[in-house]
This record gives C-alpha cells, sequence and structure tokens, in this order.
C-alpha cells in the first residue's frame, strides 16, 4: 500500500491584493512531497516561487492572501488554520530556512536565545537540555557550540546560514522549507553548505523543499524537480528525467543557457524577453511571447498540466500525452 | 568604548556652545540689552561684588578685550556663579533656580515617564493589529492633537475643568495662602491637585509622537525577515511582538525620544506660564518680562544641560541594548 | 508649541524611483492628494486660510484694530465671535490676522527648508572634512532646546517686529530636516541612475540639481510642511508671551492681550480660546497634509484594508 504524501499542496493560489486590484502571483499549484523526498522549485525571479513557498508554510503577510485551493500537511489542512493552530506543527514537524541570514536572525540577541525561544514555544525543557540540544545541532553543522553566546553579525556569512540550518534541525522535523538558503554566498560556499544539506537530509530523512533560481546547482541533489514560470508549474517529474529530456520549451531554454563543460562548445543561448507582468499575463499560454516552439493555438489555449511518462509538463506541444502539432 | 567617549565629546561641545552662545548674545545684539539691565540693578542698590560679577557676565563697563571677557565669564561659569537674580534681588541666580527646579522636575518627569510608557504602549499594540479598529482611530486623531498649541490644550482645560466645572483650582501648585510646605499629607495632595491639569495637558499634547514614531517604526520592523522567523517557528505572538519586533522598533528611536525632549521642556514653559505654576518654565517668562537676564541666562543653561544629559543617557542606553553599535562603532 | 512627528516616522527616507520632468512630479503628487483623504482635507483646509488671507475684507467688514465697538459683547450676527475687553471685532482680528500667520508660515517653511536643502546635499556630496563639520553644526542645533533659545534672542531684542520673529526662527531651526536630508542624499548617491549620470560624463552640480534634488521631491516638500508647522507654532507661541511685536494683528498677539487680559477667568472664554482654535486647524491642516505624504513616499504605512483569505 503506497504511503500518504508527507504534503499534498491542491490547486493552490495567492493574490496580491492592492487598492487597483488583485493580482495572481500563484496560480493553481499542485505537487506532493513524500517522506525524505527532495523536491527542487526553479524559476526566474517574479515566477512566484519564494510566494508559493510562504503560502505553504502560512507565512504570507498583507497584502499577499491565499485565494484557493489546499495544503494538506501529515493530512491536516493548513490553510485557514489561525497561528495558535499552526504551532502544534510548526517547528516540530516542518520548519523553514530564509535567504538571508543576516535578516532571518534577530540581531540584537544571541544565537543561543533564539535557540531558546523556538525549543521553549514546543515544550517544556529545563536549560540543560536546550542548550546539550542546541550545541548537538551546531555541531551538525560544523559550527563550534561556543557560537551560542555570538550575535548574527559576529559571525561570517556561511556561519549564519548553517546555524539558520541548525536551528531548523532543533526538532528534526519531517519536511524542511528553504528559501534559496544559498543565493547569498560564493559558489564555493554554496557547493559545500549544499553538501552539507543533503547529508544531514540522508542522515535524518527529513523531506526538502528547496527554492532556487540556479538550475544547474539543483541537478545534483533533488530528487524531483519544479519549474515555474509567471505563478503556474510549468514541468513536474524526476530530475534525472527532466534534465536527460527535457519537455517544456522553457526548461529547454533553462538548460540550453547552463552549457555544460564536457560536452562540445556551443554557442550560448538565452531565452529573449522579459517575464510577464502578472498583473497582465499573456492570453493562453503565459510563454508564448518567448517560446521558439510557438504556433497558432498557443496564445488562444491556455494548456493544463498534460502526462508525459513520469513527468507533467503544461504545453500544448504534449497535449495528447505525446509530442504533437 | 570609542563610542561612549565620541558621545561625550559631542555633550561636551553642546554644552560649549550653548555656553557661548549665552555669552555672546547679550554682547551681539542691538540697543546694548545689557546696559538697560545694569541700570535697574543700580536703582535696586547693589553692592560692588555683584556689580562685579554681572559686569563679567554681561561684559558691561569692561576694559578687557573680548577674549579675556570670555575666559573670566568661563571661569564664572564652572565655579557655578551665576550672578545675582535682578527679580528676586539679593537673592543668587542658583537658589532662585533651586527652589523652582522641583516643581518642574516633578512635572515633567513624571508626565514624560506616563507619556513614554503610554505611548510606546499604544504605538506597539497599534502597530500589532494593523487594519485593526485601534489603528484606524489612532494615527489621525494623534497626527492632529500634535499639531496642537501646548498652550491652546491648556486653556481649554482650564476653561472646562477648572474654572466652568470647578475639579481642579486653575493656577499655582499649591494653595500659596492656606498652606505652608512640608513632608505632610494634606500638602501632598494639594500639590497633586494642582499638578493634575498640567501633568493632563502636558501628557496629551507629548504622547502623540512617541505614539506615532513608535507605530511607524513597529510597522518598518514587523516586516523584516526575522519577524516571519520567528512566525515560523511557532512563538507565541506576544513574545514575537516584544522581543523580536518591539525590541529591534525601539532601538532607532531612543535618542529620537531624548531629543524630543527639548520639545516637551518647551511645552512645559507655556503650559506653566498659562497655569501660574510655580516651576523653571514660569520663572523664565517671568525672567524674560522683568528683564532679569542673569536669571536667564542660568535657566537656559540648565534645560540645555538637562537635555544634554538626557540624550547621552539614551546613547548610552542605546549602545547597552543594542549589541551592533557596541561592535561597530 | 508641539511634537515632531512626521519625517521622524519612517527613519529610513523612502528613496523612490527617479523622478522624470518636473510635471510628472507634479502630476503624481496631485493625483496622491486627491486619492488620500488626509491629504485631501489638509489641502482643503489649507486652501481656505490662504484665501482668507489673501481676502480678509471680502470676509470681515470690521477694522480689526479699532475700538469701534461696545466691550465684550457676546456672538451676535453683527459680531460673529463677540468683542473682547478693548471693544474690537473678535472674528476681524482673527481674519486680518491670518496674513501674518501665513506669511510667516510660508516664508520660514521656504527659507528653512532652503538651508536645511543646501546644508543636507552639500554634506552628502562634498563628503569628508565638509560632511563632517556641517554635521556637528546640523547635530549641535537639533539639540540645544530652541523655544528656550528663542525666548532668550527675542528677550534679548526686546520682542522686535514680526521680520526678526522671522529670522530668529529660520535661523535656528534648520537642523531636524537637514538631517533628513542628508541622509536620502546619501541613499541616492549610489544608486544605479546617479552612476549612470556620472559615467556619461555629467558635472557633480548638474548632477546634484537635475537628477538628485527632483527624486527628493516628496522628502523636500514634507520638509516644507514641516517647518512651517513649526514656523506658525514657534511664532505664535512666542507672540502668546509677549515676544512678537504687540501691535500687529495677529493670532498670537491677539492671545497675548487675551490672557494680559485675564480673559479666560474674566468671562471672556472666546477671546483666548479663538485664536488658539484658529491656530490647531492649520497646525492640523499642515500636519495631515505632512502624513499623508510619508504615507505616499512609504507605501508600507498606507491603510491596511484586512484581507478575507477564501477557504479552501
Amino acid at each position: 500500500m503506497p504511503e500518504l504524501p508527507l504534503l499534498e499542496v491542491t490547486d493552490l493560489s495567492v493574490d496580491y491584493v492592492l487598492d487597483q486590484g488583485s493580482v495572481r502571483a500563484v496560480d493553481d499549484v499542485s505537487f506532493t512531497v513524500d517522506r525524505g523526498e527532495f523536491l527542487g522549485i526553479v524559476g526566474e525571479s517574479g515566477c512566484g516561487k519564494s510566494t508559493l513557498l510562504f503560502a505553504v508554510a502560512q507565512l504570507l503577510s498583507p497584502p499577499a492572501v491565499v485565494a484557493g485551493g489546499s495544503v494538506l500537511f501529515q493530512g491536516t489542512n493548513l490553510v485557514g488554520l489561525t497561528d495558535d493552530q499552526l504551532s502544534a506543527v510548526r517547528w516540530r514537524d516542518m520548519s523553514v530556512v530564509m535567504q538571508s541570514a543576516m535578516n532571518a536572525l534577530n540581531p540584537v540577541t544571541s544565537i543561543g536565545a533564539q535557540f531558546k525561544d523556538a525549543m521553549r514555544a514546543h515544550g517544556k525543557y529545563s536549560a540543560g537540555e536546550i542548550t546539550a540540544r542546541s550545541a548537538e545541532v551546531l555541531r551538525m553543522v560544523g559550527i563550534d557550540p561556543v557560537h551560542l553566546r555570538s550575535y548574527p553579525h559576529q559571525l561570517s556569512g556561511g556561519m549564519r546560514q548553517r546555524s539558520m540550518i541548525a536551528m531548523a534541525l532543533l526538532f528534526t522535523p519531517d519536511l524542511v522549507i528553504m528559501d534559496e538558503p544559498t543565493s547569498a554566498l560564493d559558489v564555493v560556499a554554496q557547493r559545500s553548505l549544499m553538501v552539507q544539506i543533503k547529508e544531514l537530509q540522508q542522515t535524518f530523512g527529513f523531506a526538502v523543499i528547496f527554492v532556487t533560481h540556479d538550475m544547474s546547482l539543483i541537478s545534483h541533489f533533488s530528487d524531483r524537480l519544479m519549474v515555474m514560470y509567471a505563478g503556474q508549474v510549468d514541468e513536474l517529474g524526476v530530475t534525472r528525467q527532466i534534465f536527460d529530456k527535457p519537455l517544456h520549451p522553457y526548461t529547454q531554454g533553462l538548460l540550453e543557457a547552463f552549457p555544460s563543460i564536457h560536452g562540445p562548445r556551443v554557442p550560448l543561448k538565452g531565452i529573449p524577453g522579459n517575464p510577464p507582468s502578472l498583473a497582465s499575463p499573456p492570453s493562453g499560454c503565459r510563454f508564448h511571447p518567448r517560446c521558439p516552439s510557438a504556433f497558432d493555438r498557443c496564445p488562444a489555449v491556455t494548456p493544463d498540466l498534460y502526462a508525459v511518462g513520469g513527468t507533467l509538463v503544461r504545453c500544448l506541444l504534449h497535449e495528447n500525452g505525446s509530442p504533437s502539432r | 568604548m570609542r563610542y561612549a567617549l565620541r558621545r561625550l565629546g559631542f555633550f561636551i561641545l553642546t554644552l560649549w556652545v550653548a555656553i557661548t552662545l549665552n555669552f555672546l548674545l547679550p554682547r551681539l545684539m542691538p540697543g546694548n540689552p545689557a546696559l538697560a539691565m545694569m541700570a535697574k540693578f543700580h536703582n535696586q542698590g547693589v553692592t560692588p561684588q555683584t556689580l562685579h560679577t554681572l559686569e563679567i557676565l554681561f561684559g558691561v563697563n569692561s576694559h578687557q578685550s573680548l577674549i579675556g571677557q570670555y575666559f573670566g565669564y568661563l571661569h564664572q561659569i564652572v565655579t557655578f556663579n551665576f550672578g545675582t537674580s535682578l527679580d528676586e534681588y539679593p537673592a543668587s541666580v542658583t537658589s532662585v533656580i533651586g527652589s523652582a527646579i522641583w516643581w518642574t522636575v516633578g512635572l515633567v518627569g513624571i508626565t514624560t515617564v506616563l507619556a513614554f510608557i503610554l505611548g510606546t504602549g499604544l504605538g506597539i499594540v497599534s502597530a500589532w493589529r494593523r487594519g485593526g479598529k485601534l489603528d484606524s482611530i489612532v494615527p489621525p486623531t494623534f497626527v492632529i492633537t500634535s499639531a496642537i498649541p501646548y498652550f491652546w490644550v491648556a486653556m481649554v482645560l482650564v476653561l472646562i475643568f477648572a474654572l466652568t466645572l470647578h475639579w481642579f483650582p486653575s493656577q499655582g501648585g499649591y494653595y500659596v495662602t492656606t498652606d505652608t510646605p512640608g513632608f505632610n499629607l494634606t500638602f501632598f495632595q494639594d500639590v497633586v491637585n494642582h499638578a493634575f491639569l498640567p501633568a493632563f495637558a502636558l501628557l496629551i499634547t507629548t504622547i502623540g509622537t512617541w505614539i506615532l514614531t513608535m507605530r511607524n517604526t513597529m510597522i518598518t520592523t514587523l516586516a523584516e525577515d526575522y519577524v516571519r522567523m520567528a512566525r515560523a517557528k511557532g512563538l507565541p505572538s506576544w513574545r514575537i511582538m516584544l522581543d523580536y519586533a518591539a525590541r529591534n522598533a525601539i532601538l532607532p528611536n531612543l535618542t529620537g525620544f531624548a531629543m524630543s525632549l527639548g520639545f516637551v521642556v518647551s511645552g512645559a514653559i507655556l503650559i506653566e506660564y498659562v497655569f501660574n505654576y510655580p516651576g523653571v518654565g514660569y520663572m523664565l517668562l517671568q525672567a524674560v518680562s522683568g528683564e532679569d537676564y542673569p536669571l536667564m541666562q542660568g535657566l537656559f543653561l540648565l534645560i540645555t544641560v538637562t537635555v544634554l544629559f538626557a540624550i547621552l543617557l539614551a546613547d548610552i542606553l542605546t549602545a547597552i541594548l543594542d549589541p551592533r553599535t557596541r561592535a561597530a562603532r | 508649541m508641539a511634537m515632531p512627528v512626521s519625517g521622524v516616522p519612517t527613519q529610513t527616507p523612502a528613496a523612490p524611483a527617479p523622478a522624470g520632468s518636473g510635471h510628472h512630479v507634479l502630476a503624481r503628487i496631485g493625483h496622491a492628494v486627491r486619492s488620500n483623504h488626509k491629504a485631501t482635507v489638509g489641502t482643503v483646509l489649507l486652501l481656505i486660510f490662504i484665501l482668507i488671507a489673501l481676502f480678509p475684507g471680502v470676509i470681515a467688514h470690521d477694522s480689526p484694530t479699532q475700538d469701534a465697538y461696545a466691550p465684550n459683547l457676546g456672538i451676535s450676527t453683527a459680531h460673529l465671535l463677540g468683542t473682547n475687553h478693548y471693544g474690537q471685532d473678535l472674528f476681524s482680528q482673527l481674519v486680518y490676522g491670518t496674513r501674518n500667520v501665513l506669511i510667516i508660515a510660508f516664508v520660514v517653511g521656504l527659507a528653512t527648508t532652503g538651508i536645511a536643502v543646501l546644508i543636507g546635499v552639500a554634506a552628502a556630496y562634498l563628503g569628508g572634512g565638509w560632511d563632517g563639520t556641517l554635521n556637528v553644526l546640523t547635530d549641535v542645533l537639533l539639540v540645544i532646546p530652541l523655544f528656550p533659545l528663542l525666548i532668550i534672542i527675542a528677550a534679548y531684542a526686546h520682542g522686535g517686529t514680526t521680520l526678526v520673529l522671522i529670522a530668529a526662527i529660520t535661523l535656528t531651526s534648520w537642523s531636524y530636516t537637514a538631517r533628513q536630508l542628508r541622509a536620502q542624499a546619501l541613499t541616492l548617491r549610489n544608486r544605479d541612475f546617479l552612476a549612470a549620470a556620472r559615467v556619461r560624463g555629467e558635472r557633480q552640480l548638474y548632477i546634484i540639481m537635475v537628477e538628485v534634488i527632483p527624486t527628493m521631491t516628496s522628502l523636500i516638500v514634507a520638509s516644507f510642511l514641516t517647518n512651517a508647522l513649526y514656523a506658525v507654532l514657534f511664532a505664535s507661541s512666542l507672540q502668546f508671551i509677549g515676544l512678537g511685536d504687540p501691535n500687529t494683528v495677529s493670532w498670537g498677539t491677539t492671545l497675548y492681550w487675551a490672557e494680559n487680559n485675564a480673559a479666560l477667568q474674566t468671562g471672556e472664554p472666546l477671546w483666548a480660546i479663538a485664536p488658539g482654535a484658529c491656530i490647531a486647524v492649520l497646525g492640523a491642516a499642515f500636519a495631515l497634509l505632512n502624513y499623508a505624504f510619508d504615507e505616499i513616499g512609504n507605501p508600507a504605512l498606507r491603510p491596511v484594508r484586512k484581507p478575507r483569505s477564501k477557504r479552501a
């Protein structure tokens, strides 16, 4: 009997409610995450991936609101729950790692104090237990526990990010949501952090949703990959399959923008044009103005997600489950 | 440490500027106001020592150069010799100030502390519940109240609560005719009775700034990632509001609050005037109308020093509460 | 006299997107004023006062200074606010007094803002030693309690005319807005569109005048409103305690005479309350406009409508 997915997002939509009207930043997004699975979410800036992440974690702030859909986490729908109700799952079962630790850590309290906060919010622990656990998670990410006394600004960028990850693991949750945690680091630090995250994941078995704009980085670490464009899911499937045979023209364009060091020398190809304004997206398929394979039906018909093998793709070329013209 | 030294340096510099202004102003003004004042003193019949002190302070009848006068003046200031008051002759300026200062300290001190606590509290809660009822009433109301002149509020209160309803007395610090100052209950009650309206006037006019400043800083702080992170950790609301938001929001405001003490003092001057409340502000205005320049100078220096101390205190407090200042400076 | 509110709130001055031509900016301001309730109320009030100041004779038919009538008359159609102790029509006094108040407000507002822009932007752009010196000057003036200082200056000058008042207030109250303007100029200094101008080879002065200052328009307007507000409050307070020219017709001087004659206590409360109310209303107009500009400049402060989230 197949296990129930850990996280099941169905038709999730997020609107930004403004004076001039609402803008839909996330449009009918659905995906699942199984236990221990590593799901990568990639897309350009402004495609809605961070908004999606916050919507899943119920961390949206005005003027953003969940406009529809459900987020089933371990069977419970998180949408519409109050903060008090959510605190039952927060941090124990689902934790968050943000992009910039400098901004995500309270600048006026020590690291240790922030770890303590998180622990005390979810159970009665003695001071000794708290210190022991805090030191333990810091060691897991390779930081000397003496830094529990340090303030965020006293640590280096890499150390800050890792201490944020350590904090996320205080209760070894089932799901860790990460919003571009490596983007603020240099390339070398990025790689080492990714390796560490992967190791931790394999040791403790938690699931990860990892949002990034860096396709090449994520390809080596994620089990499944979701490509987002203009607030919609354009392709969703097993990472290896998507890399070997990208179906959506956008995904193809993204991969072509990262030529391989090993293969033949090919001219660099970008994707012409700019991401669309979400206030007035293009008609039909949202990618059609920039798509090299667009044809006459593309501006007229809005494509659904079609299944091709194990991959879902939002493109009229694959309408019948196989390439068509 | 360097930070503390820099602030101390600034404190001394400003003090020096204030003292020098005191020195220069009577000498620079057209019509040589000091001469007129000296004439009045002569009419009073002063001792030669008093005359000499005044000459040094104001530079009349002096054969010294400006620089020479200046150093003489500085010497006087440092030895706390501010001369003799004209109005209250032969009392020295220091003793006259001493009699009035406690009234103002009580009035301004207590009111400011109250206004600060209530104001920041309301500001924090108002920002926390954005879009709620409190937040829709608070900002417009206090924007308007903060533009209302202090003396007008005082006058309206006097009219309504003292003269019409007779709930409180309209003047003075205590009933001078019936009471004698002393540590007894009746005197104390009398003082509170007389202080209530002035304090209330000062409170409603100054609380607006605390509320609005705090609210706006809170709003900016609430948008920060670390507040979102605190929510993600499932911390209880009150802890997020206080430990994560308010603690960070208040930091940039501490020094600003201390600086607005200058405005509180100004308000106190006007309110004391309307209420004939025997504090330092009332005394300053009496000195002005009586052209009692020594007293005026002394009071100006006192007020400046007090405000400077408050700012120094706020700076130190910021350094204590914000670990980043200790490192950066 | 009242406490500073506007400007202090947004500690980090919002650096808006680069402005287009001057017309663009005015059009945006116009739109912003119309859509923000506070701005609309403030503007309307201000316009009313301006009209009164420009055409006092149209509204009040009596001379403000002649003791033409019987003293202590109550409110009537002939005397909308009654007469004072000397038999002068109170309503005329207030109407004619508007001019003096508004002149002070606008002249001091403009002059002070001008000095503040000059010093603030210069400090930000000249940097180094100049910045340090100007900063110290600004900070010292910021910290010295202004109202007591003004009292002392006015006292030594034996009150003097409105001109003395204007000069004294202008010379002492520019420091607060100078600080804000410097802070914003500093954040703009490194923005990309300025780097582009430098790369184009434009001179510093050109960059400052044509690119930087127009971008700071909203803060400059807010500074003007703040300074005008303080000018009104400081000036009327000084007049109230007798340090203005008691013979000019102005709201503050009317208050002075009222207080001198113990108007509150002797049953002529309107004499004292009415001018104060005028000051309060004008002050409120400036404050509302200022607050509205704060919201316009920093969208995060705008009123939030509680959104309704759909349940799945």
